[in-house]
Order: C-alpha cells, then sequence, then structure tokens
C-alpha cells in the first residue's frame, strides 16, 4: 500500500542532477525543449543525445525508472515514425510494400522526428525522477515571483499545490477505507456491466467529498490559528540557492547550445 | 499566585441571532504555568471557550483578557501568538508536506528568520519525542505522533499558553497516553500555562485545577480529587466516571475505610496497602 502512495515518480538519491537547484533544472529543461526544434542533422542530434545519456548517467537513476516513464508514450513515437514513413515523399524508393512507396527521405523524417520525442519525454522524465514535487512547487513559486507585481496570487497559488501534494496520500487512504466500508455493505465495485461499475462509484465519491470539505474547513481553522494570513511577511524554511554547481551547469548547457547552431545544417 | 494570563468575564457566546446561547455568564481566570482541564459532555461549550480564547470566534456579551489585553479584531494576531492550539483530528491540522515543514508553519507565518527556524525545529521535535522523524511525509506516522508534531508546532512559536482541544479523543488508548506523557513533560520544562479540553475524566487527573462544564455553563471548579468524589452528580450531566472511581465507592460501601479519594490504580492499591498492614 506505502508503494502506491509516492507521489510522482521521484527516485531518491543524492548524485548530481538530485542536489541542482530545481529552478535550474526547470530552465534547462525549458531551453532543451526549445532547441530540440532546431536540430536537424546527424551531429547535431548527436550532441542532443550525448547531452541527455550525460544527465542519465550522472543522475544514477536505474535505467527501468527510466523506461517505466517512457512506456505511456512508446506508441507515439512508433505512431510519428510510420506516419512520417508514409507520408514523406522525397528522395529515393527504397522499397515496395503492397503499393506503397517507401522513401529514403522518409525514414529519415520519421527518425528524426521520433528521436526529436524520445529526447522530449526522456529529459522532461528526468526532471521529475529527481527532484521532489515539493521542490518543483518552489521553483515555479521563486520563477513566477515577478509576476506578483501584476497582483498573481503566486504565494497563495504554490501554497495550494503543496497542501493538495501533501492531502494527496491521505485522501488515498481514505478512499481506499471508505470503499472496503461500501464494499463491506454490498457495493460492488468490480464486476459486472460498465454502466453498473460507474454507478458504483458515486457512494464512494459522495463521502469522499463531503470529508474532504470538512478537512478544508478544520485545516483553514487550523492554519488561522497557527497564524497564518497571507503571504505578507512570511519566511520560508526552505530555501533555493544557486551553487556553483549550478552555474556549471548553465556553462555547459550554453556549450550545448553553441554546439547545435554551429554544427546544424543552415 | 502568580500573574493572570487568561480572563473571562461573563462571557457569553451563540452562532447566531435565532441560535441558543452555547455559553452564558461564563467568568474564570487561568494563572500563569498553570494546568486546567475542562470537562464536559458533548455540546457543554466546552470546545467554544478554546476557539474564543484564540480569537477564532468573538463574544456577544462580555470580554475576554489574554496577559492584559482585550481579544478583538485588531488584537488577534498578537494574540495568537501567545496561544497556540491543538486540535482534534491529526490529519486536518498538518499543514506541511514533512515533519519539519509543519513545525515551520507557525515560524514561518511570523516571518521567523531561518536560522532560528532550524534550531527551533530541533528543540521543538525532541522535547516531543520526534527528532528521527524530521523528514517524514505525515501519512506515515500514526495519530500519536502526528499530534505530537502538533505540539511541536506549537510550541515552537513559544506560546504561554498551550490549549489541547480534545486533543487525544481521536487516538487509541497508546497514543492518548503518549500525548498526555509528552504534554505534561513539556509543561514541567517550559514555563507555559496548559489547558485540556477532554470529556474523560481520567484525563483530568494531573491537571492542577478543572472547571466542569454542563449546558453552557460552569458548574463547577475544583481539584481533581474533588471532582472524582462526586461521582453521582458527574453521571447525571454525562460524564463518564473511571472505573477507579466507582471500585473505590465500592470498596467504601463495603465498609473499607479510604484514606483519600484515589485519582489512579496506583493511589488505589497504595492505600489499600496501607490498610492491609494496619489491620
Amino acid at each position: 500500500m506505502n508503494n502506491s502512495l509516492i507521489i510522482g515518480q521521484y527516485v531518491p538519491g543524492n548524485s548530481l542532477i538530485h542536489r541542482l537547484d530545481p529552478r535550474t533544472k526547470i530552465t534547462v529543461i525549458f531551453f532543451f525543449v526549445f532547441i530540440v526544434f532546431f536540430a536537424n542533422n546527424v551531429v547535431s542530434y548527436s550532441i542532443l543525445t550525448l547531452f541527455a545519456i550525460a544527465c542519465i548517467v550522472t543522475s544514477r537513476v536505474p535505467i527501468r525508472f527510466i523506461a517505466k516513464g517512457l512506456t505511456p508514450v512508446w506508441f507515439l513515437i512508433i505512431f510519428t515514425f510510420i506516419l512520417h514513413l508514409i507520408v514523406t515523399k522525397e528522395g529515393t524508393v527504397l522499397l515496395e510494400i503492397l503499393g506503397f512507396k517507401i522513401y529514403s527521405g522518409g525514414v529519415i523524417q520519421g527518425f528524426a522526428i521520433s528521436m526529436r520525442f524520445f529526447l522530449l519525454i526522456l529529459v522532461t522524465s528526468l526532471l521529475t525522477l529527481t527532484t521532489t514535487p515539493i521542490e518543483i512547487t518552489d521553483a515555479i513559486e521563486e520563477m513566477l515571483h515577478p509576476l506578483k507585481k501584476l497582483k498573481f496570487p503566486v504565494h497563495e497559488l504554490a501554497l495550494m499545490m503543496s497542501i493538495s501534494l501533501r492531502f494527496i496520500p491521505t485522501l488515498m487512504q481514505e478512499t481506499e477505507k471508505i470503499s472496503k466500508a461500501q464494499a463491506s455493505r454490498g457495493v460492488d465495485f468490480k464486476t459486472g456491466p460498465i454502466k453498473e461499475r460507474i454507478k458504483a462509484i458515486v457512494p464512494l465519491l459522495i463521502p469522499l467529498f463531503i470529508s474532504a470539505f470538512k478537512r478544508a474547513e478544520e485545516l483553514a481553522m487550523a492554519m488561522e490559528a497557527r497564524g497564518y494570513q497571507g503571504g505578507e511577511g512570511r519566511t520560508k524554511l526552505r530555501e533555493l540557492k544557486i551553487e556553483k554547481r549550478d552555474m556549471l551547469i548553465f556553462v555547459l548547457f550554453v556549450f550545448v547550445i553553441a554546439g547545435l547552431f554551429y554544427f546544424r545544417s543552415w | 499566585m502568580s500573574r493572570k494570563l487568561i480572563e473571562f468575564r461573563d462571557v457569553s457566546f451563540r452562532y447566531g441571532e435565532e441560535q441558543p446561547w452555547v455559553l452564558r455568564n461564563c467568568s474564570f481566570e487561568i494563572y500563569e504555568g498553570e494546568w486546567v482541564a475542562i470537562i464536559g459532555h458533548n455540546g457543554s461549550g466546552k470546545s467554544t471557550i478554546a476557539k474564543l480564547i484564540n480569537g477564532l470566534l468573538f463574544p456577544q456579551k462580555g470580554e475576554i483578557l489574554i496577559d492584559g489585553q482585550q481579544v478583538n479584531e485588531e488584537t488577534i494576531w498578537d494574540i495568537r501568538k501567545e496561544v497556540g492550539m491543538v486540535f482534534q483530528n491529526p490529519d486536518n491540522q498538518f499543514v506541511g508536506t514533512t515533519v519539519q515543514d509543519d513545525v515551520a508553519f507557525g515560524m514561518e507565518n511570523r516571518g521567523t528568520p531561518r536560522e532560528e527556524m532550524v534550531t527551533r525545529i530541533e528543540e521543538t521535535l525532541s522535547a516531543v519525542g520526534m527528532e528521527d522523524y524530521r523528514f517524514t511525509e505525515p501519512h506515515r506516522l500514526s495519530g500519536g505522533q502526528k499530534q505530537r508534531v502538533a505540539i511541536a508546532s506549537v510550541l515552537a512559536i513559544s506560546p504561554k499558553v498551550l490549549i489541547l482541544d480534545e486533543a487525544t479523543a481521536m487516538l487509541d488508548p497508546k497514543g492518548r497516553t503518549e500525548i498526555m506523557r509528552t504534554v505534561s513533560n513539556v509543561q514541567n520544562k517550559e514555563d507555559l500555562s496548559l489547558i485540556t479540553i477532554t470529556h474523560d475524566l481520567q484525563e483530568v487527573v494531573q491537571a492542577d485545577r478543572v472547571i466542569v462544564m454542563n449546558k453552557g455553563e460552569i458548574w463547577d471548579r475544583a481539584t481533581p480529587r474533588e471532582i472524582f468524589s462526586k461521582k453521582d452528580s458527574l453521571r447525571e450531566i454525562g460524564l463518564d466516571v473511571p472505573f477507579v472511581a466507582i471500585l473505590a465507592d465500592e470498596l467504601k460501601e463495603t465498609g473499607i475505610n479510604l484514606t483519600k479519594e484515589p485519582l489512579n490504580h496506583e493511589e488505589l492499591l497504595e492505600d489499600l496497602w496501607i490498610l492491609h498492614s494496619q489491620t
């Protein structure tokens, strides 16, 4: 039961990637997603792939966790490959199956596009694999800080996110309890036609919602009793700090970008 | 006697114009460093008292003074620095994603500098015996452990008063004894007034004074021992009399003269041994 309660896919560790400031990771990944679309030849793709592999190796996250993160998107990657194979009509004809002509351009195009996909998923899943949800929340709060001037409720948003994260396991435990309680009263969640099964969820959801609202009310009262009065004048225990290693990664990443733009064909 | 810390002057409260009074003309004082238990059955107004002290509710009549300061809209934030509260449900007052984040929450609200927070977290967590759980998430803790964290997070802001509003009601017997032990430890070490609100007579034993509430009025105020001797009237207002008290009563009926009203099994046993050695 405890296994299923781990939120997200965070794999605990103490590698360089784990210890990086979450803001560094988010920024690098943001730009990586951007520059992936500028790669257009073997060398530029190799640079990006090398960078991604280097990140994975330094993160020391076991390959099976990364593979797990990729499972839902394999289909998409293969689908794009096949689509490009069929649609693109450039270069020489390589072979002909059932009247379909496979062009060499299609193979290259398909390979390139699925490679982009693959790299995107790989790098973004590395973020969630090496960063706790709360670190990501903190990073988002810090990065959205300038929006405060526009009266955007940055602190409130971050607090809401962290409270949701804190209550996900609690509500999951409660769901399990309620479903057992209802099952003991004869509600059948597992068999029968789909329509019946959806109906069976109602006696699960209603108690869950009622108790969630009650929790919210009590939590609000407890927070007020502990002196919560909004983001004004608040200090923070969890502090984000840009360290030498973050600068190092930035510099390295700038080299990657420079290399990419130097070697890509214009 | 030391300084008055909390003073209720003829306080009455109801939730709405048409609603019945939940509290009627309550007056009492609580002194510095004192442990006062407020006891009463459901709906006797005991939890309302806690919320009034903390400024979560305001009285319609009368006034409440905390350390000489009247509780009103302007003073509540100062008063909440002096009054810490632990509620009934262990889950619904845990704000942080980990133990140390939760302890920090109250200090963050008050703008405590980070270095001070770190040392306070260490101090308060070891005061409640939870120092090994700093980075643990709430769903991996038992109810009793969560309540101990809640006590630590209140202690972190160094209040003058700690109110436990039925803080043990949702715990198992083991969690209950854990909390009561933690509380009396903490009260011995720090200069803290303690108000425990409960419907369980067993939990008033360690208190200095007891205030018994019934139907929104103060029904009695006395020492735990005096309260224990009024079994019949306690039963009338819907409180469960502990087993030791009933046993003591029946022993008296059979002609065994106990020297005092026993508060727990040890006291009764000691009394019986004394009696045994005399005969």
